[in-house]
């Protein structure tokens, strides 16, 4: 649901009752134009991305970069899905980089220094994120402060109690063989894995979307065409078996990767199929609305900041996966916001608004692609941090921009 | 009238600060009867619907619903006695479409999984029999026009079969035709028992469907009338002010038929 014409009669999003060929293809470009926008247009962007590194350095695309690329992104993207969440009821979470920070330190504090299993510490650290975002929720929901306000002291505490809970031991290595290590570390090598997902996911999507055109049209209402339908799985599974392929080249199916795409998938279905989804939706979309159609506005608020920590916490153990310790350095550089600043990057380029109401978990993936891979690209050719960090806060201003213009252009009128 | 009414409010009150919104309020609505709530603005007519509807609910004061006590807390009390409620500002989420808007809080779903197949069939259907006039059901309610959201507000008040509708202002935005429409359509739901309460400015509205029109002026009762047997001027005159001590004219033979 991008952008939207208050003067065009017919809605480019809905679906045409006795549509000749011609009318698809002006539909096809009234959506193109309007409604899916944004996912194309970044998708055509991450091409031309991928191109530019490719043709500066012939390894950009080589299956070793493309699956590490895929395993590097899972921290970050994990704790963007978070932030799609909070900013889909139209609030912010400063404080996701310090709390991922803390799950890892407190995972390496509880099971190495103090002998915990790690099945216990990984989800007392889980928990921990949970009940940051708890309480960011009560300040926020309950209280009243606003929630920029509480969780940028939540992003300064947060990594306090981190750097705190490190200061003792300095920095703690993680068991190379452990758990922990094994999320981005572990690998389904037999090419059945990669291209079985794939084929699930292409079947899944064509009888689903099947299903539904049947079921409206046995209603007799308007209903996608199957000529339409077959295209968008032609497309999904190009996508996909490319992808399956490329991991096969390397590794086979990275089990961070799959743990990244089974949550969007869950989280997505979540939001937009039960009744619990929609009115998250409905908060970012009119908060007096929602709360006259009895929705608890302060539970939904505070679940999703506890949503939020929890994810940034998975996400603070995929990056001391990757680095296979928890150090006061890492600590500092996940407090010094430049996580913070990439997940809110991906979830905005991804194309989750700002202003609360409109966009998806899938979003997280698509931005947290174009951001670390211009993150990789540019390690890959030696681009000094600086330059790094003008580029990726450019970028997010770049995304912003287009959310406030699309916004301004979804006819968000003022009503006296 | 041997039966109470079906909502009746006694001594309600209402502060925002230092301003008195509400002042022992009186309000009796009958099943199969439409009260018009006239007042000036800023008389207390949107405050008392809140309080009716349970979004911002009464300081003080009795609510008897078909003769018993209740209280109405929050929205869902209200909506669980069958009292639905169009608001003057007609506040949606802009990001759902007309199907979205029309079930948000009740929605139909399958073991727990949204059914959209039959909530859009529902939402078609409930369009054909108000007749009204919208592009798509599809549609995100933020392209809509202002009647055409009013529209929508007022099928989404009678999706859940309520016996009370609180309406306010209902033909601010409308044109000509739609306010005609509507108003047939407040005739037909009293024709079918539902009890209306109308909020309007418009005397010609009240007039044409109204059966009594209660007054509130400086979150006060002021009057209580009979539309047929009242003259527009004794109306305005109390809305206005100009007869403070309008008690003498109140039609109290309908208060007093009921114990
Ligand atoms: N949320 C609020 N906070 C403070 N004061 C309020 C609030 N809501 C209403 N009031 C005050 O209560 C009084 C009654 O307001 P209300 O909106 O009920 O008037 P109204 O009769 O509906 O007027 P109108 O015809 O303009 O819609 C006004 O003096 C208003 O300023
Ligand atoms: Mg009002």
């Amino acid at each position: 649901m991008d952008a939207v014409s208050a003067t065009s009669g017919r809605h480019p999003r809905t679906r045409g009752r006795n549509m000749n060929l011609r009318g698809y293809a002006d539909a096809f470009r009234a959506r193109l134009r309007l409604g899916e926008r944004g996912p194309i247009l970044v998708a055509l962007g991450l091409v031309v991305i991928w191109l530019v590194f490719q043709s500066l350095d012939d390894n950009f695309l080589s299956p070793r970069n493309l699956s590490n690329l895929s395993v590097d992104i899972v921290g970050t993207g994990l704790v963007a899905v978070g932030i799609v969440f909070v900013l889909l009821i139209g609030e912010i979470d400063l404080s996701v980089g310090s709390v991922s920070g803390l799950a890892g330190a407190a995972f390496a504090v509880l099971n190495v220094n103090l002998g915990m299993p790690e099945w216990l510490a990984l989800i007392v650290a889980m928990l921990s994120g949970m009940a940051v975002g708890a309480v960011h929720g009560f300040f926020f929901a309950w209280v009243g402060v606003p929630a920029f306000v509480v969780t940028l002291a939540g992003l300064l505490a947060w990594n306090g109690l981190t750097l705190f809970l490190l200061g003792a031991s300095g920095t703690i290595s993680l068991d190379e063989e452990g758990l922990v290590a094994s999320l981005t570390s572990s690998y389904f090598g037999a090419a059945a894995a990669a291209y079985g997902l794939a084929a699930l996911g292409i079947a899944a999507y064509f009888l689903v979307s099947h299903r539904n055109r049947n079921r409206h049209k046995a209603a007799g209402m308007p209903h996608r065409s199957l000529s339409e339908i077959w295209v968008r799985t032609g497309v999904l599974a190009l996508i996909a078996l490319a992808a399956a392929y490329t991991l096969n080249q390397f590794q086979g199916l990275p089990l961070a990767l799959l743990i990244f795409l089974t949550i969007i998938v869950a989280s997505d279905y979540i939001l937009r199929r039960t009744r619990y989804g929609r009115r998250v939706y409905a908060l970012g979309g009119g908060i007096e609305a929602a709360r006259r159609a009895g929705v608890g506005v302060a539970r939904v608020r505070i679940l999703m900041f506890m949503v939020s920590g929890t994810l940034a916490a998975i996400g603070g153990l995929f990056v001391a996966s990757g680095l296979t310790s928890a150090s006061p350095t890492t600590a500092r550089a996940a407090g010094s916001g430049m996580l913070l600043i990439n997940a809110i990057a991906a979830a905005v380029i991804g194309g989750t608004s700002l202003f609360g109401g409109r966009g998806s978990t899938w979003s997280a993936l698509l931005g947290v692609l174009v951001i670390e891979s211009i993150a990789s690209g540019m390690a890959l050719l030696g681009v000094q941090d600086a330059v790094q960090f003008m580029i990726t806060g450019g970028v997010l201003l770049a995304a912003v921009t287009a959310d406030t213009l699309s916004r301004r252009s979804a006819g968000a009128r003022d009503r006296a | 009238m041997a039966y109470p009414p079906v909502l009746a409010l006694r001594g309600v009150s209402k502060r925002f600060g230092g301003v008195h919104a509400l002042v022992d309020v009186e309000l009796q609505i009958r099943a199969g009867e439409v009260v018009a709530l006239v007042g000036d603005n800023g008389a207390g007519k949107s405050t008392l619907v809140r309080a009716i509807s349970g979004v911002g609910p009464a300081d003080k004061g009795v609510i008897e619903w078909e003769g018993h006590l209740v209280q109405i807390k929050r929205p869902h009390d209200a909506q669980a006695l069958g009292i639905a409620t169009v608001y003057q500002d007609l506040a949606m989420c802009d990001n759902l479409d007309v199907v979205g808007n029309l079930f948000l809080g009740r929605e139909i779903d399958r073991m727990g999984i949204l059914d959209e197949v039959e909530m859009e069939r529902r939402a078609r259907e409930l369009m054909r029999t108000l007749s009204i006039r919208i592009p798509d059901v599809r549609m995100p309610v933020a392209a809509l026009s202002a009647g055409q959201r009013q529209a929508v507000a007022i099928s989404r008040s009678l999706m859940a079969a309520p016996k009370v509708l609180l309406l306010d202002e209902p033909t601010a935005a409308l044109g000509i035709e739609q306010t005609s429409h509507l108003l047939d359509l407040v005739e037909e739901l009293r024709d079918h028992g539902l009890a209306v309460l109308l909020i309007s400015h418009n005397m010609g509205d009240i007039k044409a469907v109204a059966d009594r029109v209660a007054v509130l002026r400086l979150g006060r009762n002021n009057g209580l009338f009979d539309v047929n047997t009242t003259s527009q001027e004794q109306i305005i005159s109390s809305i206005t002010g100009a007869a403070d001590n309008a008690v003498a004219h109140r039609t109290t033979r309908d208060e007093e038929a009921w114990p």
